[in-house]
């Protein structure tokens, strides 16, 4: 055969490896780490799943920045295993994304050296208590709308990943609408605290949903794979419908004068979302990128004698157990 | 035994647990890997459920309207009496390991005879933290030997942490008035009791972590009257700064 021959048959046998793997997809079977996947979908799936896993481990930050300040025990407690939770969460994604070919090493890498992205809204600062009570409403919330639909994604870790993930969010969201209704309904300055958190962090939170539809690069792609089941802007209204009215029920306003219900579509017009402080948090100007990333770093660097000992020691206990057994 | 004692003698235990649990929290989020910084929450958690229970009963016991919040946020520094060690600060994980692992293996021993206390409520909690504490021992143990037979580097850091904590040791085994008044009354343990066997189990993890215990009789005390370190105030702002802001609220 001539080397352009061989290319050809290359090229066609790959290709029906593609249709394959396409006709699966349509199926709704689970793609597993071992079979054939092209490229780009291994690579999608690296960075969406790695994404979603830094996301986890920078989203304990601003909510650990609480924990030692929490005004009771009960709620420090349930605070303490909210942020491990995530932890959790992170473990499990990492996991996930390692089955894709790559080292948690790698990943860490790309979180420390800015290659790889988080979700923004983790670079606002978290000023009061009532902050843990609106992450958990709504950045969680918000967060639940983009994994529901996660949990039946194509491949097999991630979805998997995902049903957890998402049974401990709903947890979290609970949690956090909890706090709000008790700040709501307690004194005047407990429910200033709350409105106040409610206003920094509801325009944040929508722009969570990403970018609108004409603008997101993925998504077409995205869907296709499964990787996403509902477009950003549809997201973002059935986030908009869901949480208006829980904010009414507990006596605060959505800081949005153009908030209206639309009888014709059966949900709310909302007002303009500013997306370019949305661009300027993304690129890494937003209030506490600088502090999250430093904090990040500093930590897997002040880690490094640590887990270079622990290595350090197992293979000491190895070499032991060998010569025992010779 | 008047309830005061019995109040006073609680503190002593719990107070160790909140103050310890308070500085493991500072670490959530910043952990040398994932899996470390679960298990050191997890370690928190426990210690923090403790202290629940304990200052629940307290509550109970004072019968003047406080709750656990108000024992745990609205004393002032004087009144806690957890030992020094418990609030010495997270200067670096080798620190941190060390101060764990010197207080496990005493809550161990600890818990181990309160279990038999003739209170019945003290008795359970102690019960129910002897399966957590074991795992807290087998934890901080591990990382000893991890740590102290690891590299060089890591021996000489856990081995500055040895020799910077070992002097907030001798405190864990003073008997307060109202310790002897506890244990006279059979709901306390008597923990100078403890120290042989303390000792035993320090000498048997360092032997393999080829630490060395340092060679000193200057020892510090005073935690157990309330007397604390400069770090204490620290972690009393951090603590207390919401129910001392806002005064008279619920959570």
């Amino acid at each position: 055969m001539s080397e352009k021959e061989i290319k050809n048959n290359e090229t066609e046998k790959s290709l029906s490896l593609e249709e394959i793997f396409e006709q699966r997809i349509a199926r709704d079977e689970k793609i597993e780490p071992k079979d054939w996947m092209p490229e780009k979908y291994r690579k999608t799936h690296i960075r969406q799943i790695s994404q979603h896993a830094h996301s986890e481990i920078i989203g304990m930050l601003p909510e650990g920045n609480w924990i030692t300040r929490a005004p009771s025990l009960r709620r420090k407690v349930a605070l303490l295993a909210k942020v491990q939770d995530e932890a959790g969460h992170g473990l499990y994604l990492y996991s996930a994304c390692e089955t894709l070919g790559i080292s948690r090493e790698e990943l860490y890498e790309q979180l420390h050296t800015g290659k790889a992205k988080y979700s923004s809204i983790f670079n606002y600062p978290t000023i009061t208590w009532a902050d843990m009570g609106a992450i958990g409403w709504l950045v969680d919330g918000a967060a639940i709308i983009n994994q529901v639909p996660l949990c039946s994604t194509s491949y097999g870790p991630y979805a998997r990943a995902m049903i957890r993930v998402c049974k401990e969010e709903s947890f979290h969201q609970r949690q956090g609408y909890e706090i709000m209704i008790t700040l709501a309904n307690g004194t005047p300055e407990q429910k200033e605290m709350a409105q106040d958190a409610l206003n920094r962090w509801w325009w944040p939170s929508l722009m969570m949903l990403g970018p609108t539809d004409a603008e997101s690069v993925h998504t077409a792609q995205s869907m296709k794979w499964k990787l996403k089941r509902k477009t950003n802007d549809e997201l973002r209204q059935q986030f908009i419908d869901q949480t208006v009215p829980q904010a009414e029920l507990i006596g605060l306003t959505i800081p949005d004068p153009d908030l209206k219900w639309n009888e014709e579509k059966k949900g709310y017009d909302f007002g303009a979302i500013d997306w370019d402080e949305f661009w300027q948090v993304v690129k890494g100007h937003g209030p506490c990128n600088k502090e999250r990333m430093a904090a990040r770093v500093n930590a897997w660097e002040k880690g490094k004698w640590v887990r270079d000992a622990a290595m350090a020691y197992a293979k000491k206990q190895e070499d032991k157990k060998l010569k025992k057994a010779i | 035994m008047k309830n005061e004692n019995k109040i006073q003698y609680i503190y002593g235990i719990a107070d160790n647990a909140l103050i310890l649990g308070q500085r493991l929290s500072e670490l959530c989020g910043h952990g040398p890997n994932l899996e470390t910084d679960i298990a050191m929450t997890n370690m928190a958690l426990d210690l923090l459920g403790q202290t629940r229970s304990y200052y629940q009963y307290v509550a109970q016991l004072s019968g003047d309207g406080k709750t656990e919040d108000d024992i745990a946020f609205l004393r002032i520094e004087r009144q806690y009496k957890n030992v020094l060690l418990v609030e010495q600060p997270n200067k670096h994980f080798g620190y941190v390991i060390t101060r764990q692992f010197f207080y496990d293996v005493f809550h161990l021993l600890l818990l181990e005879e309160l279990q038999n206390s003739n209170d019945e409520t003290v008795a359970a909690i102690a019960k129910k933290g002897i399966k957590e504490v074991s795992y807290h021992q087998r934890f901080s143990s591990d990382w000893m030997k991890r740590l102290g037979d690891g590299t060089e580097e890591s021996h000489q850091k856990v081995q500055e942490a040895v020799d910077d904590l070992w002097r907030y040791t001798d405190e864990l085994f003073h008997m307060t008035d109202d310790d002897k008044i506890a244990v006279e009354n059979g709901i306390g343990v008597n923990v100078a009791t403890l120290r042989e066997k303390y000792e035993q189990r320090i000498k048997e993890v360092f032997e393999e972590a080829t630490l060395t215990i340092p060679e000193t009789k200057w020892f510090q005390k005073g935690g157990k009257q309330g007397i604390h370190s400069e770090h204490m105030g620290y972690l009393l702002s951090d603590l207390q700064y919401m129910q001392r802001t806002y005064p008279n609220m619920k959570w």
